[in-house]
């Protein structure tokens, strides 16, 4: 059982601040992702969490105790690192041994002969081999356990880097990049193993990646960081459907969100030539987010229904070049009333789909946006929420 | 080159040897010269060791002795003096020296390459500053010291000046930075002390380092003998390579017993290289340094 808390950690490496006051819950048994671009603190943050760091001021408690003055391996946590940080010259099962070797003999019976020649040793000797069998079955490794790490591929290397985590019975789990060492189908399976793992173990897990993807289909909760400051926590679909800045909705969703220019007058917002009745508590210039694939394209057939809707209000669109992604294709080009700005509408294929004559009518499109999916934000960057009760009845009038 | 072939078309002896251009020519022949630079100090010592002495001043120089004096020379060398002893004392102070300096070196080489500490960066430029400082510089008040507590003519007072390398804490540090960190991260996680990384973690790491530097300090103060001819004063604290003053005086020297002890001394280092020359020359290659 393990309750995580941060409390305004600070932590700057020489001028350099890397960490401007970061406070964060996580609760027990949660899978919590920190997710940010490389060079946003993020995996500063989780070695001061793991006690390789210290930080500058703040704290971190763990189950309501301030571990500052505690030893990385006083704090009941296990980490996986990025490279696996395997010892290279001992075999897989000596790597795994090693947590329980350090924690269940003293100092003096460490020592490489003095294991297999002290009582203290000898005696330790079978709950250690037992403890390094039951999780190297528990991975599907237990038929690797001679080899030396330079014998694995990378995703060998990865569950032993799981393994040895797993092995010392930890309370909390913490992980760096643990998946951006591996090809593309195996990142999918291991993605797949570890949220498993999370689910029978019930540990508290924190999960640090720069990929959002990774951080969506893993957690029960996301914390965005951004240089050095907490943007959102939420579960994946709040920082996806309701995101409190620009900077969230920019970086979670892929393609990213669309952002157009706009203005708020009068409980209206304009985009172009098309008045949205959307009563905003601002007026001027504002920045509209449009999830890719919230866009309708209503007289193209070949695509499903969901992206052919008639309702919505219509703008018109320059197509510049299509993309075919198998299920879905991938339309990039603007809005006639912003040439510049690069739009991507994403869009799924019905069975009618005929490649490139679909779009046979010309390269402008009528697309119709549907207001509830719209994000609005001000020139700062921070959400606008607009009172949709007002905005319903107008229109319906 | 053409001319150089000849047209013959059953393969002699010349064919396997002969050069196939001119510029593999021009590379042997310097190459040749190069070794016979390096070789012929230790023809000239191993010949010279055969003569006796007013031979070896002859003019006519030849590298074969007239006189072979051979079997007496070798035989004063090892069977009149404590050649054994000699040779037991110069393992006693090379080894001496090369453990203390390993036991020195490899704790402050790690703390220098890997923990993060106020001022490391200036202990280190002291590091870098006290390799420029030669031993001749601080030989005198060593000595003095060495004498006011009355440990001259000691195996201590041989290894004394050499126990703490700086060349060793440089080499090592420059070698551990590359070590991964997050291996040591890992290791700290599992519970690892500072002393168990070095030892379950770093060392196993820095095996041909380790290896190439002990050749480098073994040979050195295998050959060393400005040191040894100051603090040493009795026969049976000798070296095996002071030992070969003894047969200079200021009255008289016989060349043909110097040489002789000088085969023998430098013997079983050469020896030695023959059999760890590759992790010599692995050292010399990774370190970049001039053996």
């Amino acid at each position: 059982m393990a309750q995580l808390t941060l409390k305004n950690i600070k932590k700057s490496f020489g001028d350099t601040s890397v960490l401007h006051g970061i406070s964060l819950d996580v609760m027990d048994g949660e899978f919590i992702s920190l997710v940010g671009q490389s060079g946003c603190g993020k995996s500063t943050l989780l070695r001061i969490i793991a006690g390789l760091e210290q930080p500058d001021s703040g704290d971190v408690l763990i189950d309501g105790k301030s571990m500052l003055d505690a030893a990385p391996k006083d704090r009941n946590i296990a980490m996986v690192f990025q490279d696996y940080a395997l010892y290279p010259h001992m075999s897989v099962g000596e790597n795994m041994a090693m947590p329980l070797v350090m924690a269940k003999l003293p100092l003096y019976a460490r020592l490489p002969v003095m294991r297999r020649i002290t009582p203290a040793g000898r005696n330790a000797q079978p709950e250690i081999r037992a403890g390094v069998e039951k999780v190297a079955k528990q991975l599907r490794i237990d038929h690797l356990l001679d080899r030396k790490p330079a014998q694995l591929s990378g995703g060998q290397r990865q569950r032993v880097a799981l393994g040895r985590a797993l092995v010392r019975d930890p309370q909390t789990f913490l992980m760096d990049e643990p998946l951006s060492n591996l090809d593309a189908k195996l990142r999918v399976q291991v993605r797949t193993e570890i949220t498993e793992l999370h689910a029978s173990s019930g540990l508290t897990f924190v999960y640090v990646t720069h990929d959002q993807v990774e951080a969506m289909t893993m957690s029960s909760r996301v914390a965005l960081l951004q240089t050095g400051r907490l943007l959102q926590v939420g579960t994946p679909n709040d920082l996806f459907a309701d995101p409190d800045t620009l900077d969230v909705a920019q970086f979670i969703g892929s393609p990213e969100i669309n952002i157009t220019v706009g203005e708020s007058q009068n409980g209206q917002v304009i985009i172009g030539e098309t008045a949205l009745p959307i009563a905003l508590n601002t007026t001027g210039p504002i920045q509209i987010g449009i999830r890719p694939e919230t866009i309708c394209i209503p007289n193209v057939s070949g695509l499903v229904a969901a992206h052919r809707a008639a309702h919505g209000h219509t703008l018109k669109f320059e197509k510049r070049l299509v993309e075919d992604l198998g299920p879905e294709i991938l339309i990039h080009g603007a809005f006639a009333h912003a040439p510049e700005n690069i739009v991507r509408i994403r869009a799924q294929k019905s069975d009618t789909y005929s490649g490139v004559d679909t779009f046979a009518q010309g390269n402008t499109l009528d697309v119709k946006l549907n207001l509830n999916q719209l994000l609005f934000f001000g020139a700062d960057g921070q959400r606008l929420r607009p009172d949709f009760s007002t905005a319903k009845r107008a229109e319906t009038v | 080159m053409a001319d150089i072939s000849s047209p013959s078309s059953v393969p002699t002896w010349f064919d396997r040897i002969k050069p196939k251009s001119f510029g593999r020519f021009v590379t042997t022949v310097l190459l040749f010269i190069g070794a016979w630079i390096m070789v012929f100090p230790f023809i000239w010592m191993i010949s010279s060791s055969l003569k006796p002495t007013d031979e070896v001043y002859d003019a006519d120089f030849s590298l074969i002795p007239r006189t072979f004096k051979g079997f007496e020379n070798y035989y004063a060398v090892i069977f009149d003096q404590p050649y054994l002893i000699f040779l037991m004392n110069s393992m006693i102070v090379c080894t001496g020296i090369l453990v203390i300096q390993l036991l020195t070196a490899i704790p402050a080489a790690y703390a220098l390459a890997k923990l993060k500490f106020r001022g490391s960066t200036i202990l280190f430029g002291t590091v870098i500053a006290a390799i420029t400082i030669p031993i001749n510089v601080t030989s005198i008040p060593l000595y003095i010291g060495l004498v006011r507590v009355g440990l001259l003519d000691t195996y201590f007072a041989m290894m004394f000046p050499f126990i703490v390398s700086v060349f060793a804490i440089f080499l090592f540090r420059q070698f551990f930075r590359s070590f991964p960190d997050s291996i040591i991260q890992a290791a700290r996680v599992d519970g690892f002390s500072e002393i168990e990384i070095i030892l379950r973690l770093i060392l196993p790491a820095a095996v041909p380092a380790i290896a190439a530097f002990s050749v480098f300090s073994f040979v050195a103060h295998w050959n060393d003998l400005y040191w040894p001819l100051i603090v040493v004063q009795s026969q049976d604290k000798m070296t095996a390579t002071l030992s070969m003053m003894q047969y200079q005086s200021m009255f008289d020297t016989d060349y043909g017993l110097t040489y002789a002890s000088a085969t023998v001394v430098t013997a079983p280092m050469v020896i030695a290289f023959l059999f760890a020359r590759r992790l010599f020359i692995r050292g010399i290659t990774m370190t970049g340094v001039k053996g």
